[in-house]
């Protein structure tokens, strides 16, 4: 697992290399070797996410255009199964076992606007969780493909 | 008479743009922080000196965008300024006017041009695609006063179009985590220093492929640096004309307004050898 990895980041292998050394040496193993170096990480792990979740939901609550798409929402899952997903594509230790975006999104008729705008709110989300720039864009890199699923369904 | 025609373009332009907006569903402001660009000196969305697939401002597929721009250089031998303002349907057509004058210090000529530009998206899209955004456009250039232009030799000393091809993709987190953006514009044009000195000359009076480009890192949500390269013609014999390039940082504060500061190089231009100086432009949102 960790070998296959290495081979798929190879100009960063020297580094990761590194990260895992440290990590072994520092910590005299790690609970997760397979999280070492991962975005997952560098989002701050379990307690990472859980802040940009904490965050994105207060943001979510507090704006007017996205309230429409929550309605009737079960939150406490919608906050239990974005975590599970950010926690997936970043490669930590999590599966998401939600719904796909496709049955989730469909009826809700997303405009490219209310997206983007979701976008930013998860930016802004990021910024106060102290996510830096470039692991932000990480993040927003891996979810972006699931665009066509959400919009306009 | 020619700040008559110039008004009553304006005139008309902000007429049927109060005449359109009420029927907007929406007004712009859906795209992302960095997806609008920054203005092209000819007006269109763009670079600074190339134009881009972007489309202007920041209407998405269900809004239009309507914005206005200044831009001021400041070189060793002349200073060339511009403003327009364009207006975007749907995030799918791109209308523009430009207004530019080119002040040479030696002379007591100040050429002036206006050009009208279109664009329209024809594939796509800027950050969500796979493919780059592609779009197509023209610009249709007048200049206002022949005399210069006749005097250099060239063929056509009153108008001129360009058509041109571009491709545009934001890559995000493509470099250690930054986003990346590429620009690869393909223009056919006989026009001679962007057209302020006519079209086709006596070394070539044909249209010519020209490949213009931009490479930007974005550095943060607001600030971009990048560089621009713009091949041109050399179509008279009497005065050489140099490609041009910029390397230009751009501040986005916000969806009302944008920044960008240049140090563009010029080569020779109108006979004045080794131009190369400061670029500054100003974008405001209106819609």
């Amino acid at each position: 697992m960790v070998m296959k990895k290495i081979i798929k980041c190879q100009p960063f292998l020297s580094i990761r290399v590194a990260l895992i050394l440290t990590c072994v040496v520092s910590f005299g193993g790690c609970q997760s070797l397979n999280s070492a170096g991962t975005l997952y990480n560098e989002l701050g792990g379990k307690s990472g996410i859980e802040r940009i979740m904490g965050e994105f939901l207060t943001a979510l609550s507090r704006d007017e255009v996205l309230l429409k798409y929550f309605n009737g929402a079960d939150v406490e899952r919608f906050h239990a199964k974005f975590s599970e997903l950010l926690c997936e594509v970043s490669d930590g230790p999590c599966e998401y076992a939600g719904r796909n975006m496709v049955d989730i999104h469909t009826g809700m008729q997303i405009s490219e606007a209310d997206f983007n705008h979701t976008v930013d709110l998860l930016v802004l989300a990021m910024n106060r969780a102290d996510i830096s720039h470039p692991v932000q864009n990480k993040l927003l890199a891996r979810l972006a493909p699931m665009r066509a699923d959400i919009i306009k369904r | 008479m020619v700040v008559d025609v110039r008004k009553r373009i304006l005139k008309s332009l902000a007429i049927s743009l109060i005449a359109v907006i009420p029927l907007a569903a929406n007004a712009g402001g859906g795209k992302l922080l960095e997806a609008a660009g920054v203005s092209q000196m000819e007006g269109s969305g763009g670079g600074g000196l190339v134009p881009w697939a972007t489309i202007a401002g920041y209407g998405t597929d269900e809004e239009l965008a309507a914005s206005i721009f200044t831009t001021r250089t400041d070189f060793q031998d002349y200073r060339f300024n511009a403003y327009g303002a364009a207006f975007s349907l749907y995030n799918r057509v791109e209308l523009s006017l430009a207004r530019q004058s080119f002040d040479i210090f030696n002379s007591p000529n100040e050429i002036e041009q206006t050009i009208v530009g279109a664009k329209a998206r024809v594939a796509g899209d800027l950050i969500y695609s796979y493919w780059p955004q592609v779009s197509v456009g023209v610009q249709y250039k007048k200049l206002h006063d022949s005399a210069i232009a006749e005097s250099l030799g060239a063929r056509d000393s009153d108008t001129g179009v360009d058509a041109y091809v571009a491709f545009t993709k934001a890559h995000l987190a493509a470099a250690f985590g930054y986003n990346v953006l590429w620009d690869v514009t393909l223009r056919a044009t006989k026009a001679n220093q962007f057209g302020l000195l006519g079209f086709g000359g006596d070394d070539n009076d044909s249209y010519e492929l020209m490949i213009e480009g931009a490479v930007a890192v974005l550095l943060s949500r607001h600030i971009a640096v990048g560089f621009e390269y713009r091949q041109k013609p050399d179509n008279l014999g009497f005065v050489e004309e140099d490609d041009a390039y910029d390397a230009f940082i751009a501040y986005i504060p916000n969806k009302h307004f944008n920044l960008a500061f240049a140090w563009a190089e010029l080569g020779t231009m109108a006979g004045s050898e080794d131009q190369s100086g400061i670029y500054f432009s100003l974008t405001g949102y209106v819609w």
